[in-house]
């Protein structure tokens, strides 16, 4: 896996230090509280979200931590513009977010490539929206190709690639936009420990050469450290932010610094704050 | 125990040229699929002749019914007269009705599951029209259309219409329901007619495909109906003249040759359709 800074030279950067900024404003969200919703919950709500606030800097990477069932996912979905909020609102860029946009980078859990696409086809998707010339994307897809290693897969279909190929190229789809912001849920979570491990190394790798903002959600305690500048431990029941830390581990990262007794001793501060509230989405 | 053990032997050696024919018909037919799909003809043929032969009688009964050899010398008979007429009749009717049905069926099956108007407006007579079996639309065709021709061609039009257009339908809205293909699109900044042409159209190809595929068969199924309001030509008149006149082989033959061309109609649709979606690889158990 080839992955190196000076391969990316006409990626549009520099201007990621002034994009990026998510304010997220007393969000609350209901379930089964709009009129349609209320036919099908049979009159039973449920308050996933309630009144989180929280600001994310330009080019921070933060890390929503919380057990299954802490409204992550849904706050995730909020910022993408994907469901309206029952009260609040998300600002990125002092801009109110209403619809999803191409502002809005997201990565999904699922493989999400369309099956009917190539790698290349795939990823080349938001500049075509764009209505950029072929050449030019050819250009921009290719470097990212390279960036993370997927310049030999160009032209393969989805269904003849890897977990690990998928996320990668899911990646770089929503990073050839030049997003201000990239959502990320729980992306790596179905690959396998080993492929895990490389895919956080590689996402930093990205991360240090294009210093998009991201928010990245896991349910990985580990994941959460070794990514994150902050890290927001969500609570349960209604779905809220318990915590917030930064993780002071200096930068750039390597896969190994797991092993160390700072990384060891941040994850077990985060264990703590997340167990509590672990415990009571369990008992649900 | 000394002595089972010659006779033993003796049994093996009975056995070996049963296992040794075995093993050369496994060799011979089930080492491709071809063979293997011959064998499966020759076995069906092969048995209803013999059913033909014994006269079978047994709640169902085959002692009237043409044997496999007396349909080949109504084919032959077919065939040394003037079959061309016959058989270009047929197929440009099926393949007419059939060319109009996709085309209207996909368009307006796209329309349907992409516009909620759309299908409020449309599916409640669409529904109400769609169990009416072709036959039933016999007197009306012939009081609607100017020419038998046209009428012919609306009945097997009716036979592919429906399975097309619900077909496209489902598909369309299976794809909506697959939310998070839809919202790459939405977080990519494409507008709804990008995401209908890249996203839900190619999305919807596979089901598109099932549906031409009934439709084709179910065109020449309705062959016969269409061509009893006919007056001279066609494979299915054939079919339907030689049971007014009692003359059972040539029936048979019909049956089998609107099969064949059934059959190879929708190979073709099949075939043409995968070619359009080269991201599919099938593999099925066993092969």
């Amino acid at each position: 896996m080839r992955v190196g800074r000076e391969t990316l030279t006409r990626v549009p950067k520099i201007e990621s230090a002034v994009k990026g900024a998510v304010n997220v404003e007393g969000v609350s969200m209901i379930f089964g509280d709009s009129p349609q919703e209320r036919l099908r919950h049979r009159g039973k709500t449920n308050q996933v979200l309630d009144s989180v606030n929280f600001q994310i800097k330009p080019g921070e990477l933060a890390c929503l931590l919380g057990p299954s069932g802490c409204g992550k996912s849904t706050l995730l979905n909020i910022i993408a513009g994907f469901v309206q909020p029952t009260s609040g609102y998300v600002m990125v860029d002092q801009q109110p977010v209403t619809k999803p946009g191409a502002d809005r980078g997201f990565v999904f859990q699922q493989y999400s490539l369309l099956p009917w696409k190539t790698t290349f086809q795939n990823v080349e998707l938001g500049l075509k929206i764009k209505g950029l010339p072929k050449a030019e994307r050819q250009d921009i897809v290719g470097e990212y190709l390279n960036l993370v290693g997927l310049a030999k897969y160009r032209d393969a279909y989805p269904s003849e690639l890897s977990g690990g190929m998928k996320q990668r190229a899911s990646i770089i789809r929503a990073l050839v936009n030049s997003p201000s912001v990239l959502l990320m849920d729980e992306p790596f979570a179905a690959l396998d420990a080993q492929t895990r491990h490389m895919m956080q190394a590689l996402l930093l790798n990205v991360w240090d050469t294009l210093k998009t903002t991201i928010v990245f959600v896991t349910h990985d305690i580990e994941e959460a450290v070794f990514l994150g500048d902050r890290i927001f431990v969500m609570g349960v029941q209604p779905g809220r932010i318990k915590a917030e830390l930064s993780v002071p581990l200096p930068r750039p990262r390597q896969l190994d610094d797991m092993l160390t007794p700072d990384f060891t001793q941040i994850s077990r501060q985060v264990f703590d704050l997340i167990r509590e509230e672990t415990l009571k989405s369990m008992e649900n | 125990m000394a002595s089972t053990l010659p006779q033993s032997r003796v049994h093996a050696d009975a056995v070996a040229p049963v296992a040794k024919l075995w093993r050369t018909l496994q060799i011979l037919f089930f080492a491709n699929r071809s063979a293997t799909r011959c064998l499966s003809l020759i076995l069906f043929f092969g048995i209803w002749q013999v059913l033909c032969i014994t006269g079978f009688k047994f709640f169902i009964n085959f002692q009237l019914v043409p044997s496999p050899w007396e349909v080949v010398g109504a084919t032959v008979e077919f065939f040394t007269s003037d079959p061309g007429v016959h058989i270009r009749s047929s197929v440009s009717r099926v393949l007419l009705g059939f060319a109009v049905a996709s085309v209207l069926g996909v368009i307006l099956g796209l329309f349907i599951g992409w516009f909620q108007i759309i299908e409020d407006l449309m599916m409640p007579w669409l529904e109400l029209l769609r169990p009416i079996p072709a036959v039933a639309w016999i007197p009306l065709a012939i009081l609607i259309f100017p020419t038998a021709e046209t009428g012919m061609i609306y009945i097997t039009f009716i036979g592919a219409f429906f399975p097309v257009l619900i077909s496209t339908i489902r598909a369309v809205e299976n794809i909506l329901h697959d939310i998070v293909l839809i919202r790459v699109g939405q977080c990519l900044g494409a507008n709804k007619w990008f995401i209908f042409k890249d996203i839900v159209l190619p999305g919807a190809l596979p089901g598109i495909a099932g549906g031409l595929t009934i439709g084709m068969g179910n065109a020449w199924f309705c062959l016969v109906t269409a061509e009893i309001l006919a007056g001279r030509y066609g494979v299915g008149y054939i079919t339907w003249e030689s049971y007014v006149t009692s003359n059972y082989p040539p029936i048979v033959m019909g049956m089998l040759l609107i099969g064949l061309m059934g059959a190879m109609s929708s190979w073709a649709v099949g075939r043409g359709m995968q070619a359009l979606m080269p991201w599919r690889v099938i593999k099925k158990q066993g092969a």
